[in-house]
């Protein structure tokens, strides 16, 4: 978060402190902004968080351990369909989200495992196919697994799934204060995905600023000079995709309560690739522009779509241009505008992986 | 002389090409050992050899007492062998001293549960790591880049910074693969003191390179390569006038076979 309120401009790096508390008060007031202008907009928040959920969990794999990872929607359909199994009338089986959120993420951890071990000698272009393979075979296998007993209902999906309860608060409900005053359940998901953000962007900085960050960046960097200073690669590139592929599944399952229905057509190929684009938007490695990136690429096409429809239907009296094609179109311009820009992306990769104030008598940079 | 290393027959082939051909010698402990031959001799597959990279065919290395795990640079870390690149390479995207933070990997012990949880026993390893590779740092002497990336430093300290990497595992000998390569006249005087400081505080140094007076001037011992065979193995000044190693360099009736 510390360097997320860095990146405000202007005062962000002289006031760490005061940006904070600013970032926190906007990330909490964000939702009642957005309802000024319709439900619809706290919902797309929603789902914003969830894709900050997925980029950072992904950007773990690619931008910290340099594994290019096509097939990540994989684990976010793993953590989903635990869900669907765990907490829905579909095998009757009605177990709480306490159970079924870390089972989720560490079925999804295993997924990683499996993914990893065939591509441990694969890098960059080879290893993307390989992911893109996997991610499309879990979608398939979903599709599919209903001979010769039904386990994923196929293309039909799981519906009814059961509601997130936290302490005894059903957050699918809407919160009833009074008669008359009440907390829209679309509220009450936000700040519960909101704790989710924070607490994974806590966790990641840690990772990243330790022996694990380090080691990972070493083997991104150059995986021969990462081996001769003895750093085990097989097995580090392996906690690499198990621990990205946890955030994967706490999403995956958040995303099932959320919804109430998961089907496989919510995990196509085309999904990874829209996170992947919001990692390479934001900037690749840093926690900061990831964010931002997920964010904006989550929110600007809504905002763009519901500009847009007016404006086709004044100019033409028609709308020629289906949103969905436009929300395509929307992200292949940002993309291609931001390659030719910024390749960096907007926040360009800063990330540390040290603390300097470990170093009595060290002040600042050295040159 | 205690033997630090010895390596026993080691024959290393790439298809029909013998990169190493029964090559056999030994270092002592706290000896600077230089490996020296032309071109395409084998210098570098035996560094590859000796530190995992690649599996021999044949042959074994004892290294302190016992034998070395063939092709597990890890573990071969672990038991105190550090290598150096002949073309330099770093960690790109870290600074000067996450470079050297990164090389104690092998002598640190957190685990994921540790980090995630931020121990105390993992705080106090972060806060010593970051210190002894600061050491490293001053050791090598460019800790005013500390705070550099590595890709940003000169030619000369990429080099430096490659030995404090090296040395972070803590090993016990350190292999060199042509450090003064590129290097001019200066930065080799700096690199041939600093190597020298190395061995008297007791690491033992393997050196591969070109620079002949460093070799002579520094190796207490010298084994010359020639087509994967050792045909060489004595002191620097002996090894000059061996005619073996004359014909290898100038191309003599070795080479008209």
């Amino acid at each position: 978060m510390n360097n997320l309120s860095q990146a405000i401009p202007f005062f962000g790096k002289r006031n760490p402190k005061l940006a904070l508390i600013i970032l926190l008060v906007l990330a909490f007031a964000l939702p009642l902004v957005a309802a000024i202008f319709g439900r619809t907009w706290v919902r797309i928040l929603d789902f914003a968080m969830l894709y900050i959920l997925l980029a950072i969990g992904l950007n773990l794999v690619v931008g910290f351990a340099g594994l290019l990872d096509l097939g990540y929607i994989a684990f976010y359909a793993v953590g989903a369909y635990t869900w669907a199994f765990l907490a829905s009338p579909q095998f009757g089986v009605h177990l709480p989200f306490w159970i079924v959120l870390p089972l989720g993420a560490a079925f999804a951890a295993v997924a990683g495992i499996l993914l990893g071990f065939p591509t441990l000698r694969l890098r960059g272009d080879y290893l993307a196919i390989v992911t893109l393979g996997f991610g499309e075979i879990v979608r398939i296998f979903m599709n599919n697994l209903t001979h010769p007993v039904n386990i994923t209902n196929g293309p039909q999906g799981i519906g009814q799934l059961d509601p997130l309860v936290i302490f005894g608060l059903e957050i699918n409900r809407d919160l009833q204060i009074t008669d008359t005053i009440s907390i829209n359940s679309l509220f009450l998901f936000y700040y519960v995905f909101l704790g989710a953000v924070a607490l994974a962007v806590l966790l990641i900085k840690r990772l990243q600023v330790s022996r694990v960050g380090r080691a990972w960046a070493a083997i991104r960097d150059d995986e021969l000079a990462a081996k001769a200073i003895g750093i085990n690669t097989r097995n580090l590139k392996l906690l690499a995709f198990a621990m990205g592929a946890t955030f994967g599944g706490v999403a995956g399952g958040l995303f099932s309560a959320f919804q109430g229905f998961v089907s496989p057509e919510s995990f196509t190929l085309m999904e990874s690739i829209a996170v992947l684009t919001m990692i390479v938007f934001g900037g690749m490695g840093n926690l900061a522009g990831v964010i931002v990136g997920a964010l904006a690429l989550a929110c600007l096409p809504e905002v763009l779509r519901s500009i847009a429809l007016p404006v086709q239907e004044r100019l033409f009296g028609a709308v020629y241009l289906d949103p969905e094609i436009l929300r395509m179109l929307l992200l292949s311009l940002a993309m291609i505008f931001m390659m030719l820009l910024k390749p960096e992306g907007l926040l360009p990769a800063q990330a540390r992986y040290s603390r300097i104030e470990h170093l009595p008598g060290m002040k600042g940079s050295g040159q | 002389m205690i033997k630090l290393l010895e390596a026993r027959n080691i024959n290393k082939r790439f298809g029909g090409l013998t990169a190493l051909s029964d090559v056999s010698l030994s270092i002592n402990k706290g000896e600077i050992y230089g490996l020296i031959g032309p071109n395409g001799a084998g210098k570098t597959t035996f560094f590859n050899v000796l530190t995992g990279a690649y599996v021999p065919e044949e042959g074994e290395f004892v290294f302190n007492g016992s034998e070395l795990p063939l092709g597990r640079p890890d573990r071969i870390v672990a038991r105190g062998i550090a290598r150096t690149f002949q073309n330099i390479r770093l960690f790109r995207e870290m600074t000067a001293l996450e470079n050297v933070m990164a090389g104690r990997h092998i002598r640190t012990k957190t685990g994921l549960l540790g980090v995630l949880l931020q121990t105390a026993h993992t705080r106090e390893e972060e806060r010593l790591t970051t210190q002894r590779a600061y050491e490293l740092l001053k050791y090598v002497g460019i800790e005013r880049f500390a705070q550099t990336l590595s890709r940003n430093l000169s030619y000369g300290d990429q080099r430096r910074l490659e030995i404090a990497r090296a040395l972070a595992t803590e090993p016990r000998l350190l292999a060199l693969d042509e450090p003064a390569a590129g290097m001019n006249a200066t930065e080799t005087g700096h690199l041939r003191h600093l190597i020298e400081t190395i061995r008297n505080d007791g690491v033992t140094v393997l050196l591969i390179e070109h620079h002949v007076k460093l070799i002579m001037g520094l190796c207490d011992r010298v084994a010359v390569l020639d087509f994967g065979k050792k045909i060489a193995e004595d002191a620097p000044g002996e090894v000059q006038r061996n005619q073996a190693v004359i014909d290898a360099y100038l191309g003599g009736a070795h080479h008209a076979r």
